[in-house]
């Protein structure tokens, strides 16, 4: 019998976080801060309002760009928030999760060998996405030290004739950084330069923490050539109803439809209904939600920094991205030995790009006792190996 | 951050756990820990913070006690409203809260008490006697399902994934 399987997806790497998870499966007592998505349950009154429509017999398609009530609070959601406008009729398509929204954009843009620019460490799906949609990754570091500025030189080095796009995660899943308003401007900058189509992933916009964030197609001449991807997974506690959506100009969204409506048709009805409600009335428990975080966040940032990880905070998302470098291990061998002698279960940071080795992923969206026994068993187990940070410094 | 918002903070975080202390709030609120602590107390001091209870599940317990809520009617009295009433009746031990409502009658009691009897007892020999009530509406608590914000059922817990992307 033949290989059936087609060559381009054998060549795709397997997850590294698929492998964390193999590992982690079976154990017992573990405390996971490897978990990328909310620990709240979906706020009461949205899963209601779902299960309500599901009762009055909300169990059919909908209309390929989905309901038309959900493309409007969008739109009104997009412009109160962002200052962006678009068109609920032609520019907003609802999508399965913010996941499809990324495969659509890539399969709609690239001609086969197009070169897509990624800023690593990176989210573990847009590699593998632009490959299979015929493109071809080209990453970028964006570590410097233990921190995470753009460097525009090496972006500016990474740009040929046949880069057609440039994709951008702000706030960032794994670091969580964000980008100044002059990192912003620097990247349209370079887009109009370069003739670049910018895809934009600000799933996590609304996770952003002492300051506003500012969308990447409010920015001067950015609406024409950016798609907008973003969902409910995050802000609304709300993964499993697989609802995202990407706004674009008419011509790039028409594009993206044509797949979608081959390829999914369109999304849940009864998640479309219950991000109607989230997008409604789900402020407050957001607000709840976010702050909650919040707390977490600085809980986790100070745990870290006190044990001589470095620790960058966080501007959004619920992540930290600590380096490890001052330890004798690499990322991957350090959450092993974390996992197996202290139960706590976190991500290297090669999982999200080579760029990440020496980092690892913490996960705050983990109840506030179990961020503290994590960070205590990590302390001793630096202890017990004589890596704490005043063993180091006396040594 | 200002004083009344720092006193807000903190109270959002004690009423959900009484238990976290000035240290763990600071780190929380990324503050210094002396502000926290002169900041709760300061609101010890004015009562703000009355106290600090445990949240329990009476059910588990076992706990014989019964209790129950009881309405009340009764007219308000020159000069003093309804608080001289209410000053008369919130000295009674059994009665664990009071509280003045708008609507169908005027004032709420939670009442606990050892048995059925004693607040049988309470209700006819004290309560019902006191000059200005007019009528009393007692109901027996039954079953708890949920305490101060905290469902009391055992919920099943669909666990998530424990690595994800
Ligand atoms: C940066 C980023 N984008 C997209 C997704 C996927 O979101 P969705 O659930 O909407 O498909 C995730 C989920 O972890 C993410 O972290």
């Amino acid at each position: 019998m033949r290989d059936f399987v087609a060559e381009k997806v054998k060549n795709i790497p397997p997850s590294g976080i698929r492998a964390f998870f193999e590992l982690v499966i079976g154990m017992k007592d573990v405390i996971s801060l490897g978990v990328g998505e909310p620990d709240f349950h979906t706020p009461w009154h949205i899963s209601e309002a779902a299960i309500y429509a599901i009762e009055k017999g909300a169990t059919s398609y909908t209309s390929n760009l989905g309901l038309l009530e959900l493309r409007e609070m969008i739109a009104l959601y997009l412009e109160n928030h962002f200052k962006v406008t678009y068109n609920p009729k032609q520019e907003i398509l609802i999508t399965v999760g913010a996941s499809e929204a990324m495969d659509l954009a890539f399969r709609a843009i690239l001609n086969p060998g197009d070169e897509v620019i990624i800023l690593e460490p990176s989210y573990v799906a847009y590699c593998p996405l632009v490959t299979l949609a015929g493109g071809v990754p080209v990453t970028v570091s964006t570590i410097r030290g233990t921190t995470f500025a753009l460097d525009f030189d090496a972006i500016r080095a990474a740009i040929t004739t046949k880069t057609k796009a440039l994709f951008i995660n702000y706030p960032s899943n794994p670091t969580g950084k964000s980008f100044s308003y002059e990192e912003l401007d620097k990247l349209a900058h370079l887009a109009r330069e370069h003739d670049l189509v910018v895809v934009s992933d600000e799933i996590y916009a609304e996770l952003t923490y002492d300051y506003q964030h500012v969308s990447f197609s409010s920015l001067p001449g950015m609406h024409e050539r950016t798609i907008l991807i973003s969902g409910f997974s995050k802000a609304f506690a709300m993964t499993g109803w697989r609802i995202g959506y990407a706004a674009a100009p008419h011509d790039i969204i028409e594009a993206m439809m044509k797949i979608h409506q081959y390829a999914i048709l369109c999304a849940p009805i009864a998640g479309q209904i219950a991000a109607i409600e989230a997008i409604k009335c789900g402020d407050k428990e957001m607000r709840f939600m976010k702050k909650e975080y919040d707390r977490r966040r600085k809980v986790i940032v100070s745990g870290f920094n006190k044990m001589g990880l470095p620790c960058a905070t966080p501007e959004g998302a619920f992540y930290v991205f600590p380096s490890i470098q001052r330890l004798p291990f690499k990322s991957e061998e350090f959450c092993r030995k974390l996992l197996t002698e202290e139960n706590v279960a976190t991500v290297p940071g090669t999982a999200f790009g080579s760029a990440g080795e020496g980092f690892i992923r913490c996960s705050y969206a983990t109840g506030m006792d179990d961020i503290k026994e994590a960070l205590r068993r990590i302390d001793s187990f630096l202890e017990r190996h004589g890596l704490s940070c005043t063993e180091q410094a006396a040594g | 951050m200002d004083k009344d918002n720092l006193k807000k903070e903190i109270l959002d975080i004690l009423t959900k756990d009484a238990r976290k202390t000035a240290a763990d709030i600071a780190v929380m609120l990324n503050l210094k820990e002396d502000i926290v602590s002169a900041s709760i107390h300061e609101m010890e001091n004015d009562k703000t913070i009355l106290n600090y209870k445990a949240v329990v599940n009476l059910q588990q317990l076992k706990s014989d006690k019964t209790h129950c809520i009881i309405e009340v009617k009764c007219s308000p009295q020159r000069g003093v409203g309804f608080d001289a009433i209410a000053r008369r009746i919130y000295k009674f031990p059994e009665v664990k809260s009071l509280y003045l409502m708008s609507g169908g009658y005027d004032l709420l009691l939670l009442v606990e008490g050892d048995t059925m009897k004693d607040i049988g007892f309470f209700v006819a020999e004290k309560l019902a006697t006191l000059d200005s009530v007019h009528n009393t509406s007692t109901h027996f608590l039954l079953k708890r399902y949920k305490e101060d914000g905290i469902i009391l059922e055992t919920q099943e817990k669909t666990p998530r994934l424990a690595v994800t992307p």
